[in-house]
């Protein structure tokens, strides 16, 4: 239940962030126990925004419960469902054509693009800067745009099913995404010069919300988080799925694990994101973009575990199977309720303006830990 | 390691797991009360150095819950599935969150929505559902006439 506003015995004061509040980004509610303005306990309250996801995917068959996921991390929705077709694919042990296999792809790292820039944006905005917002929304523009002709939506893309993808790309789509490339590239140094190299900024971000190698692992981070404290955890690295394995690119690894440095991971990482479309975009083969399948699929009795890299971490898909059309359980593992949970331990001793720095850091989408 | 030389290694120091085939990972039972012991192992027996718990739930057999633990070693590179049988009138096992701290969070997960006690967890309450909330939503024989809308 939602505490008041009052003191605790020891004359601490109790404060509510959430669950509307523009820096939660989302209906995350966190109760703060301060002294004076320093964080001595930070407690998540979770479920504004549950829906019950795993649960409904009980009664939805394969095909139909990958449009839920849509809805879990919306900002990343084509990764999520990238992930659910594979974990699928892998119980009906189908391999997608080549081309489908590029194409996914090519959409999950625009994807993780617009999601970084999204981030980039609010971050700053958190931080008291609200021009950024708008410069990284220029650029998101592009590529919602890209997936709105291709998927026909902008952020619940849906578009990708067991054994391939839905529809042919559309007609212009390598020449959009190369001019997308070029704008992007042209306006880099802007966000630099607008955010990175601002003194106030990296005063804000440099040594605050620390999170040590240790306690990442400990706390099950992933992602840009888990790789800002030198955790090597790039799904797309250990596990490669689909053709990452022929792609490539850098894990980006930082070793302060501050709020900083998870800012570094994420800007470096949208640059690796466009070296992996260029060395794909030009060279998606022809044929058939979905293998063939059974209209109703039905998976053999057994369990079957898909991880993915998502813009925010580690997004794991586990599915058990009674041999029927549809799952028995369901689990997803997000990465933003494992990043959640190290908040605390991050900010505990700071001020009250920090925890904003370090939740800002931390890129949480709501609905995605809730599910 | 591999699967094999997990198997082999883990059945000299754990008389009393057994192995499930299928599955591209090694999947183990231990009896619950054993839990704590075998994860203890796992995390600090140099070798195995299973230090990433990344994937902890339940799932209702009608029967009987089995909690499932994924762990990983960023150190090695290997997975293993830990899995425990425990009863469903009573569902009670021990925590591992003072093992690996993500685990505090998942477990107050699953209590909120299977109502599997955690013995020694150090703040076992609802997280998504109200307080207030009666009953378990993910368990199969849940019924919610408001809430649920049923496909």
């Amino acid at each position: 239940m939602i505490e008041e506003i009052g003191r605790t015995t020891e004359g601490d004061l109790i404060i509510n962030i959430g669950p509307q509040h523009p820096a939660t980004h989302g209906v995350l509610h966190l109760v703060i126990t301060l002294n004076g303005e320093t964080i001595k306990k930070v407690e998540p309250h979770l479920g504004y925004i549950h829906r019950s996801i795993e649960k409904m995917c009980e009664s939805l068959s394969y095909r139909q419960f990958i449009y839920v996921t849509s809805r879990m991390d919306y900002l990343s929705s084509h990764i999520n469902n990238h992930a659910c077709a594979l974990c699928v694919e892998k119980g009906l042990q189908i391999e997608p054509p080549q081309r489908a296999q590029y194409i996914r792809v090519i959409m999950d790292e625009l994807t993780r693009i617009a999601s970084h820039e999204l981030w980039w944006g609010a971050m700053a905005m958190d931080l008291g800067a609200f021009t950024p917002f708008f410069h990284a929304f220029r650029e998101r523009e592009t590529i919602t745009d890209i997936m709105e002709k291709t998927c026909g939506a902008r952020l619940t893309m849906n578009y990708m099913v067991p054994g391939g993808v839905m529809a042919e790309l559309h007609p212009g789509f390598q020449r959009d995404v190369e001019r997308f490339i070029q704008l992007y590239k042209s306006k880099f140094e802007e966000y630099s010069e607008l955010v990175t190299g601002n003194v106030i900024f990296q005063n804000r971000m440099k040594s605050v919300g620390v999170l040590s190698k240790e306690d990442a692992i400990s706390y099950g981070c992933s992602g840009p988080v888990g790789r800002a404290s030198g955790v090597s955890c790039d799904i797309r690295k250990l596990y490669p799925y689909d053709i990452y394995n022929k792609v490539e690119f850098d894990e980006i690894t930082e070793t302060e694990g501050d709020s900083y440095a998870r800012y570094v991971v994420r800007l470096k990482e949208i640059q690796q994101s466009i070296r992996i479309i260029e060395q794909l975009l030009g060279n998606i083969p022809e044929g058939d973009f979905q293998a063939k399948t059974k209209a109703v699929l039905k998976l053999p009795k057994g369990e079957f575990y898909q991880r993915v890299e998502t813009a925010r971490g580690e997004l794991g898909v586990y599915i058990v199977s009674e041999g029927g059309t549809t799952p028995y359980r369901i689990k997803f593992r997000s990465p933003g309720f494992s990043n959640l949970s190290a908040l605390e331990h991050m900010v505990k001793g700071l001020k009250i303006g920090d925890l904003i720095a370090a939740m800002g850091s931390l890129d949480l989408v709501i609905p995605d830990i809730d599910r | 390691m591999l699967n094999e030389d997990l198997k082999s290694k883990l059945v000299e120091i754990l008389p009393l797991i057994s192995f499930e085939d299928g599955g591209e990972w090694l999947n183990a039972y231990v009896p619950p009360e054993e839990l704590l012991a075998c994860v203890n192992q796992l995390r600090a027996t140099p070798g195995f150095d299973f230090d990433y718990l990344f994937c902890l739930t339940c799932i209702d057999w009608k029967t009987h819950f089995t909690m499932v633990y994924h762990f990983s070693s960023t150190l090695h590179r290997h997975n293993i599935v830990i899995k425990a049988r425990i009863d469903r009138m009573n569902p009670e096992i021990e925590t591992v969150s003072h093992i690996w701290r993500t685990a505090e969070m998942l477990e107050r997960e699953v209590y909120d929505l299977f109502g599997v006690v955690f013995r020694h967890h150090p703040d076992l309450r609802r997280l998504i559902m109200p307080d207030d909330w009666q009953g378990w939503p993910l368990r199969k024989d849940f019924e919610d006439p408001v809430n649920m809308i049923k496909l």
